[in-house]
């Protein structure tokens, strides 16, 4: 009989190394069996154990593929078995070392880099130069979800990085969140980041993030005035603006968040360009400002914007050039004490809600009164720890904590998003 | 508003303890803006409903190691960039903290809001007589403006005869 046939083949070939640790020459191949009949013969073939092959999917039903794995002495005779038998196949690797070796390869080097990422911080301040090689790792340890994004230059040309999370779909609903447009307000760039790592760490594993990332992306400006944040290292710890030069003045900067064009040029903003809270010449006339509406514009598709400052510990929503409150008011009131509670059920820190004009004074040009009458009906302002004991100046050991908790008001926002397409 | 005169508020505040946090006392007051001169400081009148909590011995100790030094105490950046504060430095920076209060105090209006930001510098100025003195020049965050403001003070503390603010003014800031 042929199954006679077959057991004296393959017999034949018994032999060669039992030893399982090299897979030099072993083949896997998918086998399409068309009918019951065809089945039996590979469930035959399983049953030869001298053959030690290794079914990766094993012979039940005709629907299904079977996936085998054939030590390189082997793999002749089966697939001439096969061939005799009209059974169809492909090979699906054809050596299987070399894809061990490169995993393994590819596993040394995500090692080394993870360790020498342990030499960046989350739980200090950081330079500029190390923040943004801590996005490019960020962007190649989790490139799966993480890519970065330049969306512009500052005044003094310094690149403006964009973290984009994202699992996939075209122009996908996003969020946007930026942090450090006031370049003194540290532990908004420190928290940025560490908030990036999270985010890119949570995937696939907490349920709310994963959920999110299947539907949306997130787009996240860690350091959004870089000119400022330097200019804080170098020379001046207490600088809030932009760096540029202003016509016929020796002061230097804008404000970036006067900057915008919502009730631009109203109270609430300076139109001396030594103030720290001068707005410019005109609305949008800081790169750094034009750089993020452009983007914003372009993208076509923003849900929310979220911006980080400090300190006071407020959650703001629109607006702040105007003490009237925004149509969205009841949904926006609601949703930030929510995300407030949310903050303070991890450390207990608490936030004021409200609008910008009533929690703390007239403002106008701010960037979420723009966003909000551009159409992003989810804008919020987040003023950070602490209240004033240390200001700007939060000790280090707050950073974490500061990130932890604003990450949860963050998430509170954004899973209301999720749930309300708009 | 009190007419002629200008807006009155009455406050309901809880005073903590910096030190000890759990240390706090109730405390109502009545403020006073002067509509018609805003170079007069607003009026304050104030009851505390018990007792601060009493720091005799820290005073005590600060006391006597400055008084014991050779050198005039000399310090800057405090606290720094990260927020640091050594213990040694931590009653200079309380002391600056609340001689600042009466800096703000002197220059409130109802659109400031001020906030003590920093110690620029600090030097101790040797006295013949008990008091302790200090030069400092601080950084006041004026939050309505966002303006940081540098504003040298000279302060004289004693344990049993608290903090003055004998001389102050406001400096200009660097472009």
């Amino acid at each position: 009989t042929s199954n006679m046939k077959l057991i004296l083949i393959f017999s034949a070939l018994f032999g060669a190394s039992l030893c399982l640790e090299s897979f030099v020459g072993h083949q896997v191949l998918r086998i399409k069996t068309r009918n019951e009949e065809e089945v039996k013969k590979l469930q035959l073939l399983d049953s030869l154990e001298h053959l030690e092959l290794d079914f990766w999917i094993n012979p039940s039903t005709p629907a299904l593929p079977v996936d085998v794995r054939i030590p390189a002495n082997g793999v002749q005779a089966v697939k001439a078995f096969l061939e005799s038998h009209g059974i169809e196949y492909s090979t699906l690797i054809e050596d299987l070392q070399v894809v061990l070796d490169k995993e393994k390869q590819d596993m040394a080097c995500s090692q080394q880099r993870d360790r020498s990422s342990n030499s960046f911080n989350y739980g200090t301040y950081n330079s500029l130069d190390s923040i943004y090689a801590e996005l490019d790792h960020l962007a190649s340890e989790f490139s799966n979800i993480v890519s970065k994004m330049k969306i512009g230059e500052s005044y003094e040309k310094r690149p403006l990085y964009v973290l984009k999370f994202s699992t996939g779909g075209r122009n996908r609903p996003a969020i946007w969140i930026d942090a450090g447009i006031h370049s003194r307000e540290w532990v908004t760039q420190a928290s940025a980041v560490w908030i990036a790592k999270k985010i890119a760490s949570d995937y696939g594993k907490d349920p709310s993030i994963t959920s999110l990332l299947n539907k949306m992306d997130i787009f996240l400006l860690t350091v959004s005035n870089p000119d400022g944040y330097v200019f804080t290292h170098t020379t001046n710890r207490m600088w809030r603006k932009t760096r540029s030069k202003n016509q016929g003045s020796p002061c230097v900067g804008v404000d970036p968040n006067r900057n915008w064009d919502a009730g631009f040029g109203g109270p609430g903003a300076s139109s001396n360009p030594c103030s720290d809270s001068y707005r410019g010449p005109r609305a949008n006339s800081e790169v750094e400002v034009k750089s993020v509406v452009n983007f914003i514009k372009n993208h076509g598709n923003i849900r929310a914007f979220l911006t980080l400052h400090s300190y006071s510990q407020l959650l703001m929503y629109p607006y702040g050039y105007k003490c009237t409150k925004p149509a969205d008011y009841a949904e926006l009131d609601a949703l930030g004490r929510a995300a407030a509670n949310s903050i303070q059920s991890l450390y207990g820190t608490t936030f004021t809600v409200g609008s910008i004009c009533t929690t703390i004074y007239q403002a106008s040009g701010g960037s979420i009164d723009w966003s909000y009458d551009y159409g992003i009906k989810y804008s919020f302002a987040f003023e950070l720890r602490d209240t004033g004991r240390y200001g700007f100046l939060l000790p280090v050991n707050q950073i974490i904590p500061t990130a932890e908790e604003t990450w949860l008001g963050l998430k509170t926002i954004m899973e209301h998003v999720r749930d309300n397409s708009y | 508003d009190i007419d002629g005169v200008g807006p009155k508020y009455h406050l309901e505040l809880v005073l903590e303890d910096i030190v000890d946090e759990d240390s706090t006392v109730n405390c109502t007051a009545e403020v006073l803006y002067h509509l018609g001169n805003k170079n007069i400081a607003p009026d304050v009148q104030f009851t505390i409903e018990g007792e601060l909590k009493n720091a005799d011995e820290a005073d005590n100790i600060f006391y006597s190691r400055i008084k014991s030094l050779e050198n005039e105490l000399v310090a800057e950046n405090i606290p720094d960039s990260h927020g640091h504060v050594s213990p040694e430095m931590e009653p200079i920076r309380l002391l600056a903290w609340v001689a600042s209060g009466y800096v703000m105090w002197q220059n409130s209006t109802e659109n400031t809001k001020f906030q003590f930001a920093q110690i620029k510098h600090v030097k101790q100025v040797k006295r013949s007589d008990e008091y302790l003195e200090f030069d400092y020049m601080i950084l006041l965050h004026e939050m309505v403006s966002q303006e940081i403001i540098p504003w040298q003070m000279t302060v004289l503390w004693h344990p049993q005869h608290g903090v003055q603010v004998t001389q102050d003014s406001r400096q200009p800031k660097h472009a």
